[in-house]
């Protein structure tokens, strides 16, 4: 029996409808979870106490200060060298092999998964150039994770610069860095920014290449030479070791709420770019 | 004057030119470290021994990682089980059938989705996936299904967005004329659109292997670890980054030359993947 | 006692040879094991700071409360894989164990397996902690971890007619026991030096105690 195509497509339209309700719903159900669950645990004392009893006990404020400082100084560092490349890419040079040699480290570095930075990090940072778990070991090892996102992201910025404002500028008898220091990076920061945004959400979320190079220790870091964790590492144990069930949901829902909060913010700044400009 | 603003320009051109040259410089040394640091034991042991033996107890002398290139594979191709028809489905629904007001509230969610830490999916995983499948199918829970299921579902924001963005470059004029000829919606979908985003939709699964088959830490909260190639899809299992991430801390020596071994293998299976997925995805724009 | 609020002691993860390994690597300034060096680490210099029992683990709903040594041997090294045959239900066991690198792995391998190596197929978690939630959550699981850390999410099994307790340690019945040492390499800065003696001291022993470790007086 040949089913008619109207009922076939209808048919399709429905479960193409479920499933999108399905996957978003999968979003939905890990969200609740994490809320629900990790709610309770979530108020001011969690947030700016210090943990007792490996974590058993008090809060999270040493992992939520040593994830602040890991993405802080990751941005830091990592802002120059990307913008710079980007800006080099499109301004200074036309497509070469250079400039696609260049290109190749960048999409290589891109693939390259987080064990294999922290096994990178670990040998090369902590132990060999002797700086031990640090801060300053997470830091190196973080700014080269989101070296490619900040290149690929301002340099799609700065492309989408009109060429007017360029032109313009130029006639006005501005220099080239002139130009590019006062007429185009702050045309393009609005997607410069969405790309930092979304690098600092990956390193908030990190794990497997921070455990190994800015270590496990339960304080605050406050020196670049101290080791600590980010809250993704203090959730990661918490969890695995069995210790508090309940802390791990609350670190959850930080961590969760942290990562959130930063894309809405990426989506509102890239909202304001493009309305800007349409 | 005007020769003092020239050589600000020119040293500013160097000044990038050393930025732009700092990711090579930070490929290359992360690509030097890891393979002059696994090429050794590759020499000393043999490929063959290492690749394909089937023994892992690096203190005794025997890396055979081969249980865990299949273990890592295995993981990888139930994670596009899981992962590919949902994903495809959604990004099929996403570009197709939804409205504007739709596509404001998916695409947000699916960022969201993707910005989910791994830590996360593993617990949720070891706390609800785990439990259900000892429950209902048997095994201790820690094995291939769980661990696919986790990751097809952590993969599903990337094959989504590439998918959705080859779908949506389909031409207007392929979907209007196939329309205008009297074929359904669908029909058109599955006779017109699809095969022209083909390649676009293949690459989109292909870096989603490439992440699940790079993912660590879910991996080692659900997998089970064990050494064997599983038997059956309850059994447990460890994969090339699990072997990493479990022994890195204490590894030394040849040991530790073993895990960098097992990084080159990584590596050399990662960069292929992308490059397969890239020369897909440059097929397409060509045509 | 001198005030020491103003010093910090940062303490990492990692098992024993992870410990060892910092240690000779200087990464750290005390290296911590619960298993012997073996004939490359003997460089080093250890203190023995206290004893720690090894139980072998069961969910409470188990049935089963008491094993042979021997019963232990078998299920590790994939010979017994099934509670069946141990008198409980018909269904696999799910057996985990330390990783590699772990003292408390090396410990059971050298007084429990005596020399039989622990089975490929069975499940690997890299620390106590872990192996415990596994052992709690899992009704059909069996693992081993230090004395010190059970409590009521899991049950100690009986080995050989002895129950493993701190008494039983002592008198020397329950003879799965390691040595927890403090490695060092070289002379230790006068301030670790304190927190050593600290550690050795009647207070510091007080407190391994009543995280259940066996100490060095009685």
């Amino acid at each position: 029996m040949r089913i008619h195509p109207r009922i076939i497509n209808r048919i399709v339209e429905f479960g193409l409808n479920i499933q999108a309700f399905f996957t978003v719903g999968i979003l939905v159900v890990i969200v609740a979870i994490i809320f629900f669950k990790g709610f309770p645990y979530v108020n001011p004392e969690f947030i700016f106490a210090f943990p007792d009893d490996m974590g058993r006990h008090g809060g999270i404020f040493p992992s939520i200060v040593g994830t602040m400082q890991l993405a802080f100084l990751s941005i830091v560092f990592a802002t120059p060298l990307g913008v710079g490349t980007a800006v080099f890419l499109t301004e200074y040079t036309r497509e070469s092999t250079f400039t696609k040699l260049i290109r190749f480290g960048v999409e290589s570095l891109a693939g390259i998964p987080s064990i294999l930075y922290g096994l990178f990090g670990f040998i090369f940072f902590v132990i060999k150039l002797g700086m031990g778990w640090s801060l300053l070991a997470g830091v190196l090892t973080m700014t080269i994770m989101i070296l490619p996102t900040i290149i690929r992201t301002s340099e799609e910025a700065i492309r989408s610069v009109p060429r007017q404002l360029r032109i313009v500028s130029y006639s006005l008898s501005a220099t080239k860095w002139e130009t590019i220091k006062k007429v185009i990076i702050p045309a393009a920061a609005p997607g410069i920014l969405t790309g930092i945004m979304l690098s600092v959400g990956r390193a908030v979320g990190e794990t497997a290449a921070i455990i190994f190079t800015m270590g496990s220790s339960l304080r605050l870091p406050l020196s670049l030479m101290d080791s600590g964790r980010t809250m993704a590492v203090h959730f990661y144990i918490l969890a695995r070791e069995g210790i508090s069930m309940e802390k791990a949901y609350g670190t959850a829902l930080v961590l969760v709420l942290s990562i959130l909060s930063i894309n809405v913010l990426a989506y509102y700044v890239m909202h304001k770019a493009i309305s800007k400009y349409s | 004057m005007i020769e003092k603003s020239l050589f600000k320009e020119r040293l500013v051109k160097w000044v990038l030119v050393l930025f732009a040259l700092s990711s090579l410089l930070f490929l290359f040394l992360i690509f030097m470290f890891i393979f002059s640091e696994g090429l050794p034991l590759f020499l000393k042991v043999g490929l063959f021994k290492i690749i394909g033996g089937s023994k892992w107890a690096p203190t005794k002398g025997f890396f055979g990682i081969f249980p865990m290139i299949i273990s890592s594979f295995l993981v990888t191709f139930g994670a596009l089980v899981i992962g590919a028809p949902m994903g495809l489905s959604c990004a099929i629904y996403l570009s197709e059938y939804s409205g504007k007001k739709m596509k404001m509230f998916l695409k947000p969610a699916l960022e969201l989705l993707a910005g989910i830490p791994s830590v996360v999916y593993g617990f949720l995983g070891v706390i609800y996936i785990v439990p259900l499948v000892r429950d209902y199918l048997g095994g201790s829970g820690f094995s291939l299904l769980s661990t696919s299921i986790i990751l097809g579902v952590m993969i599903l924001p990337t094959i989504i967005s590439i998918t959705f963005d080859s779908l949506v470059s389909v031409p207007r004029t392929y979907r209007e004329g196939s329309l205008a000829m009297g074929a359904t919606k669908w029909q058109t979908i599955y006779k017109v659109i699809l095969p022209s985003a083909k390649s676009g939709i293949l690459a989109s699964f292909i870096l989603g292997m490439g992440r699940a088959i790079g993912e660590t830490m879910a991996v080692i909260m659900i997998a089970g670890n064990a050494l064997k190639i599983p038997g059956s899809i309850l059994d447990p299992l460890r994969t090339l980054t699990g072997n990493i991430a479990l022994e890195l801390s204490y590894a030394s020596g040849d040991h530790r030359l073993g895990l960098f071994s097992t990084g080159v293998v990584l590596m050399v299976i990662i960069m292929l993947l992308n490059y397969v997925a890239n020369f897909g995805i440059k097929r397409k724009i060509a045509k | 006692m001198l005030d020491h609020r103003n010093f910090v002691i940062d303490v990492q993860g990692g098992g024993s040879t992870a410990g060892i390994q910092a240690i000779m690597n200087n990464t750290v300034s005390i290296g911590m094991s619960s298993r012997d060096l073996d004939d490359k680490e003997k460089m080093l210099n250890t203190i023995t700071i206290c004893h720690d029992g090894i139980a072998i683990i069961v969910n409470p709903q188990n049935p089963v409360r008491s094993l042979t040594l021997q019963q232990i041997r078998d299920i590790f090294s994939g010979k017994i894989r099934d509670w069946k045959e141990l008198g409980g239900i018909d269904r696999e066991v799910d057996a985990v164990t330390r990783e590699e690198g772990s003292g408390t792995r090396s410990a059971f391998e050298e007084l429990v397996m005596k020399g039989k190596a622990i089975d490929d197929s069975i499940m690997v978690q890299d620390s106590n902690g872990s192996v415990k939630e596994v052992v709690a959550t899992d009704p059909y699981a069996m693992g081993y971890i230090s004395l010190g850390l059970v409590d009521q999410k899991v049950r100690s099994v009986i080995v050989d007619d002895v129950a493993p307790s701190i008494k039983n340690i002592k008198t020397g019945r329950y003879k799965i026991v390691r040595p927890f040492l403090y490695v060092t390499n070289g002379e230790l800065d006068p301030y670790a030096k304190e927190f050593v003696n600290f550690v050795l001291s009647k207070d510091g022993q007080n407190i391994l105690i009543k995280e259940g470790l066996v100490s060095l007086y009685d």
